[in-house]
């Protein structure tokens, strides 16, 4: 397995990709900051990013990765070589390529900026550490889509909608049946459905150390206790961890049973 | 006659300050060493300077209230007073003045009390450099630090008041000036004023209380260069304005807040040169409140900027600078262009179904706000800084 993930971490640095990245989130932490010479400002802005186009590359990456390395795993299937190690290998070569890009790309112009003397450090490493789960989620999520579409476009399809959904669409069914469900007791419905979609759960994560004060507004009890303590971060954190694993599972039972 | 000095030890031939008292003569002074008096209800009700020598403890032993200054002209300075009795019939205090002038109350410590210093029907005093350190838990059981009632001329100067119910609370307490004061750790409010007209205070510092300062019922309030940083929680305002009319509030700093300023039936007040600094919601304007006008406030970093309840609005919002307004500035005169639109629509979904906190920031509302900014139809539409600084006020 370590082969085959070497393999493809080499050959997606190779193919000039994870450069493309890295530069992207290069450029943009040396902007953001040139511009707001504010390190915990800066920290607000990139969350934004993070939430949306982490999951958004990760997705498209995955899906691409797979199919463009198709002909090659064909071939490695014909060796004797563990299903799982070649899938595992290129999942984890995907996703880390990925995220080394990421860590280094904004953590250079941080660092650049003065950052370790900042107090915004712990944000700062959080926001990383939650780019990179949302990284692995969404890179897994894809290449599951993959492995169970043939047709290319098809899984694109499904790749593209995936996020479009766990993005965008899931906060307006979600807004719109706490509004239509008012007057219920929501707010257990409401930290039980941002715990279901990743993107969600990171945001939250981010915002307990960003936006405390607004979130403490609300007056409810499980809220108070979800919002106010560690126990919200550390639950958090778990469900993300959850929300790892689970594709790679997935991963790995669809190849396992997958006919080529 | 001449006013002479009267030394009180614990080893001296006066080894109480309830007996110097009595022996006392008008505008005399004593001198109260270092030491441990064990005394309680101790009645002034003659002029008289009792001043502590390397900070003396009075122990009321938790039997009732210490000191009771029935006369004009005392002053009280550098005491060590502690364990106030806490009753549920009468309000205890460590220092009580009934209807007295010309009084003094510095450098006082107070520590475990039920009412700190409470004035009644008193005027023209000074409350200066004391520090009182309560350990309130519970409401219905804790006092207030500093209490106003029926007072008025009165000044309260570099005071340090924690941990108790209300850190400085003024009821019917008129022409009073409260300066660079520190109230922190409080369980309700930090300053309090009820039915207290042309009230000053200016240069305090209020953190982390149930809210920092609640101003309710009151007339010409002025409110100068206060920090309020910190209050934290589910009803927890920096400032709460209930029913105030004609009040200015300029030069403060609001920091971190869950809300900077909630207001409610206020009319004819001006905000201007405030600092709104990460707090959840700037300013949340409940519900009637007429002809304010804020100018050149600074709103920077805050979860929500306004928010309002009602598709009314007769405020004026004018040169403020906001920390997330996109708009430009062609002609360069600081100015932008476009006008900038203070309320989102997510704070309005938020007023209705609270528990819609969650979505914060979320993609899907950022794009709603987008398309509510472009064209209002929830938030009043003609709320809007038509004016905005391009550039921080600083």
């Amino acid at each position: 397995m370590l082969k085959i993930l070497k393999y493809s971490f080499y050959d997606l640095i190779r193919s000039r990709w994870s450069y493309v990245y890295f530069l992207f989130y290069l450029a943009l932490g040396f902007v953001l900051l040139f511009l707001n010479n504010d390190v915990s400002k800066a920290v607000i802005t990139l969350m934004n990013v993070i939430i949306v186009l982490i999951p958004l590359i990760g997705t498209i990456f995955g899906v691409m990765y797979y199919y463009n390395s198709r002909e090659f795993t064909e071939l490695l299937l014909a060796q004797p070589i563990k299903r799982s190690s070649i899938f595992m290998g290129q999942y984890f070569g995907v996703a880390g390529s990925l995220t080394l890009s990421l860590v280094l790309g904004l953590g250079i112009p941080f660092v650049l900026y003065g950052l370790m003397q900042s107090n915004a450090i712990f944000d700062f490493s959080l926001l990383l550490v939650t780019g990179a789960f949302l990284t692995f989620i969404f890179v897994g999520l894809s290449f599951v889509i993959a492995i169970s579409n043939e047709n290319k476009i098809k899984g694109f399809g499904y790749a593209v909608l995936l996020w479009l959904f766990l993005a965008v669409i899931y906060d307006g069914l979600f807004l719109m049946s706490l509004i239509v469900f008012e007057e219920y007791p929501l707010d257990k419905f409401s930290l039980v459905a941002t715990i279901l979609n990743p993107i969600d759960l990171s945001r939250i994560l981010i915002l307990l150390k960003l936006d405390i004060s607004a979130l403490l507004g609300y007056t409810g009890a499980i809220f108070k206790k979800f919002f106010g303590t560690n126990l919200g971060f550390l639950i958090s954190l778990a469900i993300l961890l959850l929300w790892t694993i689970l594709p790679i599972l997935g991963l790995r039972y669809k190849a396992g049973k997958k006919d080529f | 006659m001449r006013a002479s000095i009267w030394k009180v030890c614990n080893t001296c031939e006066n080894s109480s300050i309830k007996e110097t008292i009595a022996r006392a003569h008008a505008y005399d002074t004593l001198l109260v060493q270092k030491g441990r008096y064990r005394e309680f209800e101790i009645l002034v009700d003659k002029p008289l300077v009792i001043r502590g020598i390397g900070y003396p403890i009075v122990d009321g032993e938790k039997k009732g209230e210490i000191f009771r200054v029935t006369s004009d002209h005392v002053t009280l300075d550098g005491l060590f007073i502690v364990n106030v009795g806490v009753s549920y019939t009468k309000d205890n205090a460590a220092i009580r003045v009934i209807q007295s002038k010309n009084f003094q109350i510095k450098n006082m410590v107070l520590e475990q009390l039920f009412f700190g210093i409470y004035l009644e029907k008193s005027s023209h005093g000074k409350v200066y450099h004391n520090r009182i350190i309560g350990e309130a838990v519970d409401e219905y059981n804790s006092g207030n630090g500093i209490q106003l009632w029926y007072s008025s001329d009165i000044e309260v100067l570099k005071n340090h008041v924690q941990g108790t119910r209300d850190g400085i609370y003024l009821e019917f307490s008129d022409r009073v000036t409260i300066s660079e004061n520190v109230s922190m750790d409080n369980l309700r409010y930090g300053l309090h004023f009820m039915f207290s007209n042309n009230d000053i205070y200016t240069n305090n510092t209020f953190e982390n209380n149930g809210a920092g300062v609640a101003v309710m019922f009151s007339k010409f309030i002025t409110m100068k260069n206060n920090t309020f940083r910190k209050n934290w929680g589910t009803a927890a305002y920096g400032m709460l304005l209930k029913e105030i009319n004609d009040a200015e509030i300029k030069g403060n700093i609001f920091e971190e807040n869950t809300i900077g300023i909630n207001i409610e039936g206020s009319n004819r007040i001006k905000y201007t040169d405030n600092d709104f600094i990460g707090n959840g919601w700037a300013i949340r304007v409940i519900g009637a409140c007429y002809t304010n006008s804020f100018k050149g406030n600074n709103f920077l970093y805050n979860s929500f900027d306004i928010s309002y309840n009602s598709k009314l609005n007769d405020n004026v919002f004018e040169g403020n600078f906001w920390s997330s307004y996109t708009g430009y500035d062609l002609d360069k005169d600081g100015i932008g262009d476009v006008p900038y639109r203070p309320v989102k629509l997510f704070s309005y979904v938020v007023n209705r179904t609270p528990e819609t906190i969650v979505l914060l920031r979320s993609l899907f509302m950022d794009i709603i706000d987008f398309s509510e900014r472009v064209s209002p139809v929830f938030t009043p539409d003609n709320l809007k800084d038509a004016q905005p600084l391009m550039k921080v006020r600083s």
